[in-house]
């Protein structure tokens, strides 16, 4: 089991009441609202977590990135990725994810990443995701071949991983004359590429294709369950069997001395999920062009406000009651897990430990707690039902370094 | 003008397929739409019918015409036409584009500037406002834009109802995917369209509604200056399609124009 911590970085110190005048918090939500002290400050507090997070025993620091929203203020992953690189010594750092498709220039990825793998002596997880529409709106990014992007960079990253210089790369977006980095990721084959998400199947697919573990983001366990029964029959076909060392699964827990004050701190959730989902327009989270033709109708629909979001949006305690919130003291919040951990049997856990306005003590406690009394629990238990990480059940890199393939095999590229 | 008889076709490529419909009888009239697509039917097409032998297509990617997945700029589809209209037997057609279509009637202009009869631009885009900007469809809802399209909302209401269907809707977010897959960067305009229309020596009437609020009037001067035979006319209280809120009107500057 690989178990890691993980915040969205939220820039909390903005007025609400200015958010809900606005109507909006993402996208199109005034900068003049961001405030570079309180940033400076708060920057400053997620390293301080990430620093005890290391030293409380977490395997994984989990990184992600957004633009143009108070919710995460991480507009480049590998800032921070380059920071813990040099900063620890033992965790690794998991980029969840680097946005492809919003990269002109895919080989200054691959660069970034290997110095990133190389400083931090082997312990990168590179990630890749699509990004949300809004990224791409941010970004300048045409959305309407944001998956064709999404593969292409992919192909070029790998390629300028595992395929000695100098190459030249005419895609179909992009073109390099000389593909040639001096700058090369110190693991092999290449650093562990993790593959997150939330409902495109189309990602499920790709990420079993590829024989890179799927981590489902905070979707609840019958979601959970059908993610897996679509990787699982991705596998079969593509001619490996997947197991826990295939999934991840990322999961808002806030840990603290009382249930109250835990339940109090978790409803700080609610207040991202509602700044990131409710209030922004479904044009800005799914552009033309973005979604799966198959969606198409669902979303145009909840863009006029004739059908509730395809996404879904449930209440706190609807949320607390699914377990996709867990809030309590070690004590309640380790029997939630379990039950977790028993129904969707992931190899690799992630523990959104705090959002909103959670102060910085509560912060605090809610790791120190984790990492000295929930995670050695989580072992055990890991233990008990042979939930293995893909370090322990040193799975292939990718479905081409696969040495177990059946001979029905489909052909992953 | 009631009575005027259109027929529908595909026109087929060689792997994908156009809708066509052509109506009424006299000199050619290519009617290119605008990018939220076209209703079958409207009076401004029944007017020109009444004297034109006038040509609709939706544009490819648009409506009920296929999307060419190579398909990858508004040029693209400017040499579809030309095309189009080798095949058919068509020769100086005018040209009316209305809003984005307008866009896609100037660069067949440029690129053969003998082979057309006139040139009319209906709040075209295409070129960079010299004042303000292309109104971004991107980051506002399907409806939003459509009647942002209109100065008077009963007029919008007159063509697409008061609430559009779902359908509409879903035709819509189609057209807006093909705008992107064509226009996304620079949005809805050429850098270098400005330059390569010196050479159209056809007359071309450019027409804005007064409230424009998509394509501002600016792009129209803009226009004007780089074509050398062309007049600018605005039409009061109308917003940018002229062509479903001031039919009449603007069938009747256009009837004259094209004699």
């Amino acid at each position: 089991m690989h178990l890691m911590y993980f915040t969205e970085q939220p820039m909390s110190a903005y007025s609400e009441q200015a958010g809900r005048d606005f109507g909006a918090t993402a996208l199109m939500f005034p900068n003049t609202h961001f405030d570079p002290a309180e940033g400076s400050r708060l920057y400053n507090n997620y390293i301080e977590q990430y620093q005890l997070a290391e030293a409380v025993g977490v395997d994984g620091i989990m990184l992600n990135e957004h633009h143009n929203a108070p919710f995460c203020m991480q507009a480049k992953a590998n800032i921070f990725a380059g920071i813990l690189a040099a900063m620890t010594q033992r965790v690794k750092i998991v980029m969840l994810g680097n946005p492809l498709p919003l990269a002109e220039n895919p080989v200054r990825l691959a660069e970034e990443l290997a110095m990133i793998d190389m400083i931090s002596k082997g312990r990168l997880v590179s990630g890749f995701v699509r990004g949300g529409g809004q990224e791409q709106l941010a970004t300048g990014v045409n959305p309407a071949f944001n998956r064709e992007r999404f593969e292409e960079a992919h192909e070029l990253i790998v390629k300028a991983w595992t395929q000695p210089g100098p190459f030249r790369f005419e895609g179909t977006h992009y073109q390099h004359r000389v593909v040639n980095p001096w700058a090369l990721p110190l693991q092999k084959p290449y650093p562990r590429v993790w593959v997150p998400g939330v409902i495109s199947k189309e990602t499920i697919i790709w990420a079993a294709q590829q024989r890179y573990p799927y981590i489902a983001l905070n979707t609840s366990i019958a979601d959970t369950k059908r993610i897996w029964q679509l990787y699982d029959k991705v596998a079969e076909e593509t001619g490996y069997t997947a197991g826990p060392e295939n999934r991840g699964y990322l999961i808002q827990v806030h840990v603290s001395d009382s249930e109250e004050r835990a339940v109090a701190n978790a409803r700080e959730f609610r207040w991202m999920q509602g700044e990131f989902t409710g209030l922004a327009h479904p044009v800005w989270s799914t552009p033309s062009g973005y979604g799966s033709p198959n969606n198409r109708r669902a979303f145009v629909e909840f863009s006029a406000g004739r059908r509730p979001n395809p996404r879904g949006i449930t209440s706190f305690e609807q949320q607390m009651a699914d377990l996709r919130i867990i809030a309590g003291t070690p004590k309640t919040v380790v029997p939630k897990l379990r039950k977790i951990l028993e129904e969707t049997r992931p190899g690799i856990l992630a523990l959104w430990g705090n959002d909103g306005k959670v102060s910085q003590k509560d912060s605090l406690l809610c790791i120190k707690m984790i990492g000295e009394e929930v995670f050695p629990q989580i072992r055990e238990i890991a233990r008990e039902l042979d939930l293995k990480s893909p370090f322990e059940a040193n799975a292939p890199v990718h479905l081409r370094y696969s040495t177990d393939l059946r001979k029905t095999q489909v052909a992953a590229e | 003008m009631a009575g005027v008889a259109w027929t529908e076709s595909t026109v087929e490529f060689v792997d994908w397929r156009m809708h066509l419909a052509r109506g009424g009888s006299g000199r050619p009239a290519l009617v290119l739409h605008h990018d939220i697509g076209t209703p079958d039917r409207l009076p401004f097409y029944d007017a020109l019918a009444a004297k034109y032998d006038v040509l609709v297509p939706h544009h490819p990617g648009y409506g009920r015409s296929e999307r060419p997945e190579w398909m990858r700029s508004v040029r693209d589809i400017a040499v579809v036409y030309r095309g189009l209209l080798g095949d058919l037997g068509v020769e100086r057609a005018a040209l009316i584009g209305l809003g984005f279509g307008g866009w896609i009637a100037a660069e067949m202009a440029s690129m053969a500037p003998r082979d057309l009869a006139a040139l009319v631009l209906v709040g075209a885009m295409g070129v960079k406002p010299p004042e303000g900007d292309i109104l971004d469809q991107a980051i506002i809802g399907y409806i939003d834009y459509a009647r942002a399209g209109f100065h008077d909302q009963q007029a919008f209401d007159r063509v697409y109802g008061t609430e559009p269907s779902n359908d509409q809707l879903v035709a819509w977010d189609i057209c807006r995917e093909m705008s992107f897959r064509i226009a996304w960067k620079p949005y809805m305009y050429s850098q270098t369209l400005p330059h390569l229309l010196g050479a159209v020596r056809a007359p071309a009437l450019l027409v804005w509604g007064a409230d424009d609020k998509v394509v501002p009037v600016s792009a129209g001067r803009r226009y004007a200056a780089a074509l050398p035979h062309a007049k600018l006319q605005t039409i009061a209280a109308c917003g940018h399609c002229v062509d479903m809120e001031k039919p009449e009107e603007l069938a009747a500057l256009v009837a004259p124009f094209l004699g």
